[in-house]
């Protein structure tokens, strides 16, 4: 009962914040009602027992992620979003498709869930040895190739962002 | 973690536990600025506040009424709601992360055993580091909301600054987790008990590591000599240049709260938290370790100030140099070294 | 106990919303925080699928999308920032030409 209602407590934060996102016209609102997205995500990993994914979602993605994009929108001083003959279309073709979408995927999610499908609360307690040990065995080589990932991205990003002369 | 007791003796002595918590935290941060006047005057051949009070022991009182009295302006053309919101944000992340801290070991009462600390969870450490990293949000939010060029300019230093220094803040902490094998504060300092050479800055040869870790947490907290997102001789105050009154005091309790959240980290991470001699009647016994952890706590404090009082600021370029170039390299050799140490010992 | 399918439904509207965002959005900026939350919708599924199925490796599939993220973060900031430096806007309608 308490996993219900803290389950639809945070998760209707998490749709008031994307719809949020979508309604707001400065990028700095979308960006912190992303956020509020995110965090409330966390406590909803945490309610599934993840609680060492939970909290790295807050450090990499709210921490990090999302400070980078804020840094970006104050550093380029972005106004208000403009409105352009494209976004009036998109928006009277995209709210209907968003609607169907939503549906498509949720009653897709259902009917293909098992009929004992239910979690409890803490069901799969992520704790940070467990999840190190499967990354460094049995995921060792994908772990590997992020790796290489990341460094193709930093020097990307220097390469991007240098100023030229 | 709540052990034999049941869920609403917990609830019940965590609510305790909070209301004795959060008043000490704020009597420290109040006298901790007491200290920081006293100890610069001394340092700088002055007598510091000496007027309210024995010593100007009652300068602190003074100040917060000076604070509450004044006059709470919002100065036009600021974005009203992220202007109010920041300084709130600041401050209660500030003092959230007190939540987890331990202070001393265990207390019997009537058959119950408590822990000396508010919550006991097993990925303490990463929730700090997460309440630390959302910290910047106030920082950035202040500067961006209060529409003017010194708070804007204050703020991106302070966000890419923050950003920089959590890298090797967090490099640095992974030699401690590598050796106690946890992310629980209690658990880090149990590893460390039982004299100083089991300290991880002795026994674990983290010094290193206790040296980056420190200078990261100075950039955190934006303390001299990074204190670069509020350099009062370029950019006024930086980031909180258009706060006044309790809202300026909230980013000044939240800056300090922050400070005695990194002594005691500080403490517990790599000076063996409460660990020291105990001896005397039971009483004595329960309350030493909470003295042995506050003394090194104080010690912090004082180096923070002892610091400032010392050191000239630095410029940016060299700030961020420090942190990518000496910082993050130095971290990374410590974790490869420590690891290598742990694997060939065992 | 929570039915499996809330998650799922929970992440689908998230995904959805996303999905929505990049199409409905003109600042480039916001188009990107669409993409993060698309991911983010994903996450979602994949923690509430390792819980039912009690496998940890849906866990470690969302460090592996945090990766991914934080990577694809860095470059589309970096190219964010090069746009804008030579065109001078954020709007997408108007970043149409392969060249200056």
């Amino acid at each position: 009962m308490l996993h219900l209602a803290l389950f639809s407590f945070f998760g209707a934060i998490c749709v008031a914040g994307a719809i949020n996102l979508l309604a707001q016209r400065h990028p700095i609102n979308s960006a912190l009602s992303l956020i509020v997205v995110m965090g409330s995500l966390a406590v909803e990993f945490m309610l599934l027992g993840a609680e060492f994914v939970a909290v790295i979602q807050v450090i990499i993605y709210a921490g990090a992620i999302m400070v980078l994009f804020v840094f970006t929108i104050m550093l380029l001083n972005a106004g208000e979003e403009e409105r352009s003959a494209g976004s009036r279309i998109a928006v009277l073709l995209g709210v209907p498709a968003l609607l169907i979408l939503m549906g498509l995927v949720a009653w897709v999610l259902i009917r293909q869930n098992p009929a004992s499908g239910t979690v409890a609360a803490g069901a799969l307690p992520g704790t940070p040895p467990e999840i190190g040990r499967l990354l460094f065995r049995d995921f060792l080589l994908p772990f590997e190739i992020t790796s290489v990932l990341i460094l193709i991205a930093i020097m990307g990003a220097v390469v991007l962002a240098r100023k030229e002369h | 973690m709540s052990g034999n007791l049941s869920v609403g003796w917990f609830v019940l002595i965590s609510v305790i536990k909070i209301l004795i918590a959060v008043p000490i935290l704020l009597g420290i941060v109040a006298y901790t600025v007491w200290l920081e006047r006293k100890l610069v005057g001394h340092i700088q051949n002055r007598w510091g506040p000496s007027r309210v009070g024995p010593f100007g022991l009652l300068q602190p009182i003074a100040d917060g009424l000076k604070l509450f009295f004044k006059e709470d302006l919002t100065p036009p053309y600021v974005h009203k709601a992220l202007y109010l919101l920041a300084p709130i944000l600041s401050l209660t992340l500030a003092l959230t992360s007190i939540a987890v801290i331990p202070v001393g070991g265990w207390v019997t009462i009537r058959g119950a055993r408590i822990p000396l600390q508010i919550t006991d969870v097993n990925v303490a450490l990463l929730i700090i580091l997460g309440i630390t990293s959302m910290g910047v949000y106030g920082v950035a939010l202040a500067g961006w909301s209060s529409n003017s060029k010194y708070s804007l300019l204050g703020s991106l230093r302070a966000s890419a600054q923050m950003v920089s220094y959590e890298v090797a803040l967090g490099l640095s902490l992974v030699g401690v987790l590598i050796l106690s094998g946890t992310f629980s504060l209690r658990g880090i300092v149990e590893h460390q008990l039982g004299g100083f050479w089991n300290w991880n800055i002795f026994g674990g040869g983290q010094i290193v590591a206790f040296f980056i870790y420190l200078c990261a947490a100075y950039a955190e907290t934006n303390r001299i000599p990074f204190d670069l997102p509020e350099a009062e001789t370029e950019l006024v105050a930086g980031y909180h240049t258009e706060y006044s009154s309790m809202k300026f005091a909230m980013f000044f309790m939240s800056e300090y709260a922050n400070m005695v959240t990194v002594a005691c980290l500080a403490s517990v991470l790599f000076l063996g938290g409460w660990s020291g001699p105990l001896f005397g009647p039971p009483v004595l016994q329960a309350l030493l370790p909470v003295f042995w952890f506050f003394l090194r706590v104080l010690f912090f404090l004082f180096l923070y100030i002892w610091v400032r009082g010392t050191l000239p600021r630095f410029r940016y370029d060299q700030l961020m140099a420090f942190s990518w170039k000496f910082l993050l390299p130095l971290a990374i050799a410590n974790v490869i070294i420590t690891s290598l140490v742990v694997a060939l010992r065992s | 106990m929570v039915p499996l399918s809330y998650y799922l439904v929970l992440s689908a509207v998230l995904f959805a919303c996303g999905v929505a965002g990049f199409l409905m959005k003109r600042n480039i900026i916001t188009i990107f925080m669409c993409i993060e939350l698309m991911l983010n919708g994903v996450n979602l599924a994949f923690v509430a699928f390792a819980a039912h199925w009690h496998r940890l490796s849906g866990q470690v599939f969302v460090f592996f999308v945090m990766v991914v993220a934080a990577a694809e973060a860095a470059v589309g900031l970096a190219i964010i920032i090069s746009v804008f430096r030579t065109r001078e806007t954020l709007n997408v309608d108007r970043v149409n030409l392969l060249k200056l």
